[in-house]
C-alpha cells in the first residue's frame, strides 16, 4: 500500500517497492496498491488510478483520492481477504487513509516523514484521530520520525530502518571515465533545493579544488544545472562533472566510483538513506553534523562530520579526507560492517516480526 | 412554527445519539485492540519462557548460568497477573547475564544444537518488546478517548475494567540480538 504515485521516484516508493520484493523472495503474497497511470508494472502492484499533484503539509505530492479512488481501495482490500495491511504515511490524505478507513484486518503502519509543521498535523490530529486508531503498530524510519510521532500523537511506535540491498550498491561498477586523477567527490540530491545545501559544497570544493586541479566533482541530480554551476568559482567548473537525475545503477555506479561522499545538507533529514547508499558502496562519507546524520553516522564512527552551514570546515574536512587513505581505509571498514544492519535481510525480517506480532494476537 | 421547532430537536438529538453511538463504537474497538494485544504479548512471553527453559536444559552452558535460566524463568511461569511483570523483568536481566558476552554468545552459536534455539530466543526476546509496545500503545489512545467529557459524563466505557500499561523490562541480550556478520 503506498500513497504517493510510482511513476515518480522517491523515497517512499521505493521503499514500498523493495520490501515487496523482499517479501516476495521470502514467499509471501504481496500484493501493492498505488497511484500509478503506468501500464509496466511489477506483477504485484494494483494500480488505484491516475494521481493529481496536491499540495500538502508544504510539498507537493502526486496522490490519488476521491470516489473513485476509495472504491478501488475497498473492493481491493475485500477481493485480497489479506492477513496485514501495511501502510505508508497514513496521517496524509491520500489512499492509505482511504484503505485504513476500509481495513479489518490487522494495520500496520510506516511513518516516514520528519515535518515539524506541528500545527498543521495538530489541527488534522482531530479529524484523523477516529482512523488513526484503527493501527495496530506503528513504525517510525528514524529516531527523529519517532520523536514527531510520540509529541504528536502519543505512545511508542517502533523504530525500524530504511531498508536497501547492500549488495547492489557494494557490487555497482565504477566508472573510470568518471574518476578524477587527483581523487573524486560525490554529492547526490536535487540542484535548487537550498536545503540539500549545494551552494555550501560548491563554496567548499572551489577552495580544495583550487590547489587539486586533477580532483573531481560528481553531482547526481536533477534540476538547473547552468545555476548550480554559476555557484561554483569559474577555476574549477571544468573539475564539475553534472550527471543530472540518473537511475538506480547509475547512481550506485557514481558512489563506487566516489572515494567521499559529501552530504551538505543543511536540515530536516529524517534518516539519509544516501548517506547508507555511499557507506554500503565503499565511500568515505562526510556529512554535516544534523542530528540525523550523526546518529546514521554513529557521532562519526562510520564517517566524518563537518560543522552545519560552514563551508570552511567543510573545506578542512574535505582535503583533510583526501589527504589520508588509512583514515578513509578506517572508516570504510567500519562503515562496511554497520550498512548490513540496513541490509533488506536485516530489515524485512525485522517487519516480518512485526507483522508476525499483530496477526498472532488476532488469530 | 411549532412544528419546525420539535423537528429541529428531534433532528438534534439524533445526530448527538449517532455521534455518541459512533464514540461507543470506536471505544469498543480500541478494547478489542488492547485484548487482542494483550493476548499477543502473554503469547509471546510464554514462549520466551519455554525457550528459557529449553536452554537452561543444554549441556552447552555452564551449570551457574542454568541454575540463573532454570529459576527465573520457572518464576515467570507461575506467576499470575498482578506478578508477571516482576518475573519477566527478572526473567530479561536474566537472559542478560547469561548471554552477556559477545564471544560466548559465538561459542554458543557454534553448536549446532543450541544455534537454533538461540535464534529463536533471539527471535522471541523481539517480539515481546514489539508486543509490548504495540500493546501499550492501544492502552494509550483508549486511555486519551475515555478522558473525554462525553464519555466520562456518559459512562460509554461502561463497565470495562481500568486501564493498565504493562511495564516491564524487555530490553534483549545485546549479544544475542547482533549476529555476527564478520565472522
Amino acid at each position: 500500500m503506498c500513497p504517493y504515485s510510482l511513476d515518480v521516484p522517491g523515497g517512499v516508493q521505493n521503499h514500498v517497492k523493495d520490501l515487496a520484493e523482499a517479501l516476495i523472495e521470502r514467499g509471501h503474497v504481496v500484493s501493492v496498491l498505488a497511484p500509478t497511470e503506468s501500464t509496466d508494472l511489477p506483477p504485484y502492484v494494483v494500480s488505484a488510478g491516475k494521481a493529481v499533484a496536491i499540495h500538502y503539509n508544504g510539498a507537493v505530492a502526486r496522490m490519488s483520492f476521491g470516489p473513485v479512488a476509495a472504491a478501488r481501495a475497498r473492493r481491493w482490500l475485500r477481493d485480497g481477504d489479506f492477513d496485514v495491511l501495511h501502510l505508508h504515511e497514513p496521517a496524509t490524505p491520500s489512499l492509505s487513509l482511504l484503505a485504513l478507513w476500509a481495513a479489518t484486518c490487522p494495520v500496520v503502519a510506516t511513518y516516514h516523514s520528519a515535518n515539524d509543521r506541528s500545527r498543521a498535523l495538530s489541527a488534522s490530529a482531530a479529524i484523523l484521530r477516529p482512523s488513526l486508531e484503527k493501527i495496530n503498530a506503528r513504525i517510525a524510519v528514524s529516531e527523529y520520525s519517532r520523536g514527531m510521532q510520540v509529541s504528536h500523537i502519543g505512545g511508542e511506535p517502533v523504530i525500524i530502518p530504511n531498508g536497501l540491498y547492500v549488495d547492489r550498491f557494494a557490487s555497482a561498477r565504477p566508472r573510470p571515465e568518471w574518476c578524477g586523477p587527483e581523487g573524486t567527490v560525490a554529492f547526490v540530491g536535487r540542484l535548487g533545493e537550498p536545503r540539500k545545501g549545494f551552494a555550501l559544497l560548491a563554496q567548499a570544493f572551489g577552495h580544495v579544488a583550487a590547489s587539486r586541479p586533477g580532483l573531481r566533482l560528481l553531482v547526481v541530480g536533477g534540476g538547473d544545472i547552468d545555476e548550480a554551476r554559476a555557484l561554483l568559482p569559474a577555476s574549477v567548473r571544468d573539475q564539475v562533472l553534472f550527471l543530472g537525475s540518473v537511475d538506480d545503477a547509475d547512481k550506485a555506479a557514481a558512489l563506487r566510483t566516489a572515494d567521499v561522499y559529501v552530504a551538505p545538507n543543511t536540515g530536516l533529514e529524517s534518516f539519509g538513506i544516501v548517506l547508507i547508499e555511499a557507506m554500503a558502496a565503499g565511500a568515505t562519507v562526510l556529512a554535516s553534523d544534523i542530528p540525523a546524520f550523526r546518529r546514521v553516522l554513529d557521532g562519526g564512527a562510520y564517517g566524518e562530520l563537518f560543522a552545519n552551514e560552514y563551508a570552511d570546515d567543510l573545506a578542512v574536512r574535505l582535503s583533510g579526507l583526501l589527504d589520508d587513505p588509512d583514515r578513509r581505509a578506517a572508516l570504510n571498514r567500519s562503515a562496511q560492517t554497520a550498512v548490513r544492519r540496513y541490509d533488506w535481510s536485516t530489515v524485512a525480517g525485522q517487519i516480518l516480526q512485526v507483522y508476525e506480532t499483530v496477526v498472532e494476537g488476532g488469530s | 412554527m411549532t412544528f419546525g421547532w420539535i423537528l429541529l430537536i428531534v433532528l438534534v438529538l439524533l445526530a448527538l445519539g449517532l455521534w455518541l453511538t459512533w464514540t461507543a463504537n470506536r471505544l469498543d474497538r480500541l478494547h478489542h485492540r488492547i485484548d487482542v494485544a494483550r493476548a499477543s504479548l502473554d503469547g509471546q512471553l510464554m514462549r520466551r519462557c519455554g525457550s528459557a527453559l529449553e536452554l537452561s536444559s543444554s549441556e552447552a552452558l555452564d551449570p551457574s548460568s542454568r541454575l540463573v535460566l532454570l529459576d527465573a524463568a520457572a518464576e515467570a511461569r507461575i506467576a499470575g497477573p498482578d506478578t508477571f511483570e516482576g518475573t519477566e523483568s527478572a526473567l530479561s536481566q536474566a537472559l542478560r547475564v547469561v548471554l552477556e558476552r559477545p564471544e560466548d554468545v559465538a561459542e554458543l552459536r557454534a553448536d549446532p544444537e543450541v544455534a537454533p534455539l538461540l535464534d529463536e530466543l533471539a527471535a522471541e526476546c523481539a517480539k515481546v518488546e514489539l508486543a509490548r509496545r504495540f500493546h501499550n500503545d492501544a492502552v494509550v489512545t483508549a486511555r486519551a478517548l475515555r478522558s473525554r467529557r462525553r464519555v466520562r459524563w456518559l459512562r460509554l466505557a461502561g463497565h470495562a475494567a481500568e486501564l493498565r500499561t504493562v511495564d516491564l523490562d524487555d530490553v534483549p541480550p545485546a549479544a544475542l540480538l547482533s549476529p555476527p556478520y564478520d565472522a
